[in-house]
């Protein structure tokens, strides 16, 4: 299962990287958001998938479920959450002032 | 108990929520602001002179004992740092009152430099890996909005560089963060250090450890700067200073913190390559110094050049050369604000950046000129002023590991920080007056009070150094000796 999902993470990064190489601006921002998913089975898979029974709820299992990346991915989440959140309306800002959402029109000091 | 320690990033958290409430009264805000500013260095000074009686500081949160809750310890070296950055920035919130503009003072300006300072103060602070990630996207986010904010074309398409590239830095440092506790299950710093210790630094861990240090080196503009000249030549002057002075600071503090507490076996690996990549940077960074006739960013790369600097002192890793780090690092922070503060001014005066288009400004604005004068030699590292006393221990710290070549490099760039800002002093304030005096805009007493200020700061820092050195060597031995850290942070009966 462990191998599994890491695979899957893998093939996320690949497409957030493809998606994030492009000229599009919207497409930067989705591979973004996907690059956090993969980061975040990362760090599931690296605490341990299901290993014995829900933490916290009782005190009679032989085995708990380690907790702690189930509380880091929870944070993390929210922050790329908020990022995501506001690159979006970033990009849009940015398409209204300047009117275009290609990146190689949008690069570097026009008085250079 | 030791609920001080969680003040410096309480109280700003606090402040900028209240400030969110005032929005139409600006006033109020400022008067808010300031008092927030003087109560969060009051607090600082309060820990620091603790620290010397009791020893480091922590503060378990929810009473859950280390390694399992989360921590605040305070040493000396953060408490430093968090000192530094409260009076630099409370000079800089003077210089915003009369600059920023009331657009950006109704757009909640101050409640996001407060949220900056809280994620600033909690990275300093914090004793877990993972929080530490939080306080940096704390700092991130507000840093994402105070770039924005005005909304001018340049800071919009600046600023998706910046975020885009601080996204990818945050995901390898979550990517870091998830195989760092696959391999030894634990996030406190003090903890992870003992397992370390333990188990060894196998290539494994090591290999890992460099992934942290391609994230501290994106942050702080270590050999991975591309992004920083474009960004933080964008915003207003007040917001670029506070970049300069602290942004890339934090970088440098997380770089030395897991360094010298965590990575520090496999020393002929790690330290080399910071010691490689720091020499590039002071390379790099000169040869932008000197390719620039834009004012603006001859100063951006001298933030480069001092981040290889201080770097050097990481990279020799001798208690003396930490001295030097600490010492430099403090006085970098004040020296940047007030360049950046001068550069911006000097940008509002005449209306251009580019220094063949200024001339003789020192006949209209004698202090100005006079402070830029004071502020070359003390970047230079010309005795008495602050910039003196961190470039002698840094250089004794090479010359006790014999790495002469991170010396002669460290040193050649402190005459091209010279040559650079020669350039811009003559140019732009020597030479024939352009501007006639009915021309002359004039200049606000808001605007020229905190590079006084600066100004005196950086003077009183070179000659009373002896009174901070009990604080920096402090700081430097629990550098040095990381079991000191480790004592404080794991012995549950604190």
């Amino acid at each position: 299962m462990e191998t599994l999902i890491t695979i899957l993470a893998g093939v996320l990064v690949t497409v957030a990287v493809y998606l994030l190489l492009s000229r599009n601006l919207i497409r930067v921002i989705l591979g973004t958001a996907i690059l956090s998913h993969a980061v975040h089975l990362l760090i599931m898979t690296m605490g341990g998938l299901k290993k014995g029974s829900v933490p916290l709820l009782g005190e009679h299992a032989e085995k708990y479920t380690d907790a702690l990346p189930q509380a880091l991915i929870l944070t993390a989440i929210v922050i790329s959450f908020a990022v995501t959140a506001f690159l979006l309306v970033l990009a849009y800002r940015t398409y209204k002032e300047t009117g275009s959402d290609d990146l190689d029109t949008l690069r570097g000091f026009k008085n250079e | 108990m030791n609920n001080i320690v969680v003040m410096p990033m309480i109280i700003p958290l606090l402040t900028g929520i209240i400030l969110i409430f005032l929005r139409s009264h600006v006033i109020l805000q400022r008067v808010l602001g300031m008092l927030s500013i003087i109560a969060m260095t009051g607090v600082s000074i309060y820990i620091l002179k603790r620290i010397q009686l009791d020893g480091i500081l922590r503060i378990d949160f929810g009473g859950w004992l280390p390694p399992y809750g989360i921590t605040f310890v305070a040493d000396s070296f953060a408490m430093l740092l968090v000192l530094t950055t409260s009076i630099v920035t409370g000079i800089l919130l003077i210089y915003a009152f009369s600059s920023i503009g009331k657009e950006h003072e109704k757009l909640f300006f101050y409640p996001f430099v407060f949220f900056l300072i809280t994620g600033v103060n909690g990275s300093f602070l914090t004793g877990d890996l993972f929080n530490l990630f939080v306080c940096f996207e704390v700092m991130l986010l507000s840093s994402y909005v105070l770039i924005t904010l005005g909304g001018r074309k340049i800071q919009l398409v600046e600023s998706i560089k910046y975020v885009v590239i601080n996204i990818l830095s945050s995901w390898f440092f979550l990517l870091a963060i998830a195989y760092l506790y696959g391999a030894v299950g634990t996030l406190n710093m003090a903890h992870l250090s003992v397992r370390i210790a333990e188990v060894g630094q196998d290539p494994l861990l090591t290999v890992i450890s460099l992934v942290f240090l391609l994230v501290f080196s994106l942050k702080s503009g270590l050999l991975l700067y591309y992004w920083l000249p474009g960004s933080y030549s964008a915003p207003p002057t007040a917001v670029t200073a506070l970049f300069g002075a602290l942004l890339t600071k934090v970088g440098i503090y997380a770089m030395f913190r897991v360094f010298t507490l965590i990575f520090y076996h496999d020393i002929n690996v790690t330290h080399t390559i910071i010691g490689i990549m720091a020499v590039l940077t002071l390379v790099g960074g000169s040869i932008g110094a000197l390719a620039y006739k834009d004012i603006r960013q001859i100063a951006v790369y001298n933030i480069v050049i001092a981040v290889g600097f201080i770097l050097v002192g990481l990279a020799v890793s001798t208690e003396a050369a930490f001295q030097g780090s600490i010492y430099y690092l403090i006085h970098d922070m004040i020296i940047k604000a007030l360049l950046f503060l001068l550069v911006g001014t000097m940008f509002y005066l005449t209306g251009t950046a580019k220094i063949e288009k200024m001339s003789g400004l020192i006949r209209n604005y004698p202090l100005l000129g006079w402070l830029f004068f004071i502020t070359m030699i003390s970047l230079t590292g010309i005795p008495p002023l602050s910039g003196f006393i961190g470039k002698l221990y840094i250089g004794q710290g090479t010359v006790e590991t014999g790495s002469y070549i991170l010396l002669v490099i460290g040193f050649m760039s402190s005459i091209i920080v010279l040559y650079s800002l020669l350039r811009i002093f003559l140019n732009c304030f020597w030479g024939e007056t352009i501007i006639s005096e009915e021309d002359e805009v004039p200049l606000k007493k808001g605007m020229l009070i905190p590079c006084v200020l600066f100004g005196i700061l950086t003077i009183t820092l070179g000659l009373g150094a002896e009174g901070l050195s009990t604080f920096v060597q402090d700081a430097a031995h629990t550098l040095m000796n990381p079991e000191v850290y480790i004592e404080a942070v794991l012995n549950s009966n604190q």
